[in-house]
């Protein structure tokens, strides 16, 4: 259980986190998204005790991060998977880390078999590591001492395709089995799968959350037929706020009033659905730009 | 990179305990300090550059004893003169041990992971200094090995008492704790290896240059006020100065630099 009150961090004028208030329950993994600079690190060093907040709190397991007991144990953390000693081999870094958090040495040989991290890559020094082996490694690190909260910072960051796979899976199961994930990026298709929740932040502030689904269907819906761009000026004539994408339109209206729309021009439709990616995708972009930094030039 | 080799059973998260998922574990917060030093000095010689450094150390005092056997004047030269010639190049650089203990979780960032595993800082920091301490005996101890066969080799009388020996392990401690304070304080390998360099030389040359500093210099001056310690032969006044060079030289510093460590935003 992570507990989010009205956290808020100010740098002197700036405000990088503006009074955040969010949970993620046990068994559930929730997405922070947000697009660059948003705040989401911050947020999550506040929650970890490594930045003082300017005012509200963070709890872990009903405790703020300073006074868990043992906290490599109870909370597994990855803020910067780059953030390792150069010169360590990777089965160092974990198992300094085993001899801080009192864990056995065998469960570094562990961990790196469920990171999928060979014996020969393990002993490797980090300088020689690609930023997707650094990711499992810091992974690895996390789950040394078998904790019940997961917080990852980018996680699925210079992963390969099947490495994204491998982290959903392993997330899932951590959650599956009662764990807490709450884990951030800058990706909406990188969390979508694997979240149940989300949370959506730009500039500082959350600009929706809920339930994945939930924010799904407030996507609007999805609709494609062989001739978009008519179907796009009628449904803009019938005043049906219309918004394009790469394939095909966003519709902010019931499914049922694009079909009869459609029906009444004898239109071929390919698909309609409420919902789906591309909406959540164009909601992301459409709540964020207005406060990211490319939302003066769109 | 095989990924399908997971056995599910090793899966992380809390499936493998039966406590409630919800709860903390109970327990004073943080990690037992014993863990934390173990840690801390096991980062000191895990890397290249540490371990190299140790043994540099060790083995110079080896090095300048057998340059001096071999072509110094050996007729006077005793297990106590031996000693005190080894331990002064270690005086110059068991700072940097302590330095590179003090500022390695900010110069490599691993402090994301390390101020994580254990949120009580001050108790890192006191297991760095500890830790630098610790190496520091090991490497005055190869340099009492070094010095004891040069002495073999030379035919020396075997003279070193108590005073002189404490003496020598006193300066030391205090010359790697120095490190440690200006590491702390700089958090910043290079200008604090600079700092410890140039700064106590700068403060010398300057109580020699300008009059008026000249009495208050030498209560102020680490090079002089270690000097009778590693002779063994410290009067009161000498004990009164070393506390008040000791207390702007390493006091000062450590208590500044372990505030900032204490408050510092890790990124």
């Amino acid at each position: 259980m992570i507990t989010i009150e009205n956290l808020t961090k100010r740098y002197g004028g700036f405000t990088a986190v503006d009074d955040i208030s969010f949970r993620v329950r046990p068994g559930s993994v929730v997405g922070f998204l947000g697009p660059n600079g948003a705040g989401k690190s911050t947020a999550m060093r506040m929650m970890t005790g490594l930045t003082p907040a300017t005012s509200g709190r963070a709890t872990i397991l009903g405790q703020p991060y300073r006074e868990l007991h043992n906290p490599g144990r109870q909370v597994g953390v990855m803020l910067d998977a780059s953030a390792q000693h150069p010169g360590r081999t990777g089965r160092e870094v974990l198992r300094v880390a085993a001899i801080s958090v009192g864990v056995s040495r065998s469960r570094v040989e562990d961990v790196l078999a469920l990171v999928g991290l060979t014996d020969e890559e393990a002993g490797r020094r980090v300088r020689n590591y690609s930023l997707g082996m650094r990711q499992r490694l810091g992974i690895a690190a996390a789950l040394i001492g078998e904790p019940q909260v997961l917080i990852l910072d980018e996680p699925a960051n210079g992963l390969d395709p099947q490495g994204i796979h491998w982290m959903r899976g392993l997330l899932r199961r951590f959650a599956d089995g009662g764990g807490t994930v709450l884990l951030s990026s800058h990706l909406l298709h990188e969390v979508q799968i694997v979240a149940d929740d989300l949370v959506m932040i730009g500039r500082g502030r959350i600009v929706a959350m809920g339930t994945k689904e939930e924010l799904l269907e407030r996507g609007g819906t999805t609709v494609r037929s062989t001739d978009d761009a008519r179907l796009a000026a009628l449904l803009e004539a019938a005043e049906v706020p219309v918004t394009r994408t790469g394939s095909g339109l966003v519709v902010d209206a019931d499914p049922r009033v694009v079909g009869e729309i459609a029906a009444e021009e004898r239109m071929v439709l390919l698909e309609l659905r409420s919902g789906g990616s591309e909406g959540l995708e164009e909601m992301f972009l459409g709540l964020t730009a207005a406060t990211s930094r490319e939302g003066d030039a769109a | 990179m095989s990924t399908d080799t997971v056995a599910p059973t090793a899966a992380g998260g809390p499936s493998t305990g039966d406590s409630p998922s919800t709860a903390a574990l109970p327990g004073r917060p943080g990690v037992p300090f014993g863990r934390t030093l173990h840690a801390e000095l096991r980062k000191m010689v895990d890397t290249r550059s540490g371990r190299w450094l140790v043994i540099v150390m060790s083995a110079l005092a080896a090095i300048v004893l057998g340059a001096f056997v071999i072509w110094g004047p050996d007729e006077d030269a005793t297990f106590r003169s031996l000693l005190e010639l080894a331990s002064l190049p270690l005086a110059l650089l068991l700072p940097v041990l302590g330095i590179m203990a003090a500022t390695a979780e900010w110069s490599q960032r691993t402090g994301l992971v390390t101020f994580t595993l254990e949120p009580h800082r001050g108790r890192v920091v006191l297991a760095k200094a500890l830790a630098a301490l610790l190496l520091a005996l090991v490497v005055l101890a190869s340099a009492l090995v070094a010095a004891a066969l040069a002495n073999l080799a030379g035919g020396g009388a075997w003279d070193l008492r108590a005073p002189a020996a404490g003496g020598v392990l006193l300066a030391l401690l205090v010359y790697v704790l120095q490190g440690v304070a200006f590491g702390l304080l700089f958090l910043n390998t290079p200008v604090a290896i600079v700092s410890v360099l140039v700064l106590p030389t700068a403060w010398t040359i300057a109580t020699q240059v300008i009059a008026s500093l000249a009495d208050i210099g030498a209560w102020l001056d680490l090079d002089s006020v270690t000097r009778p310690l590693f002779a063994g032969e410290m009067a009161d006044k000498d004990w009164a100065q070393l506390a008040t060079a000791g207390a702007v030289w390493v006091l000062l510093p450590l208590a500044i630099g372990t505030y900032r460590v204490l408050h510092r935003e890790v990124k």
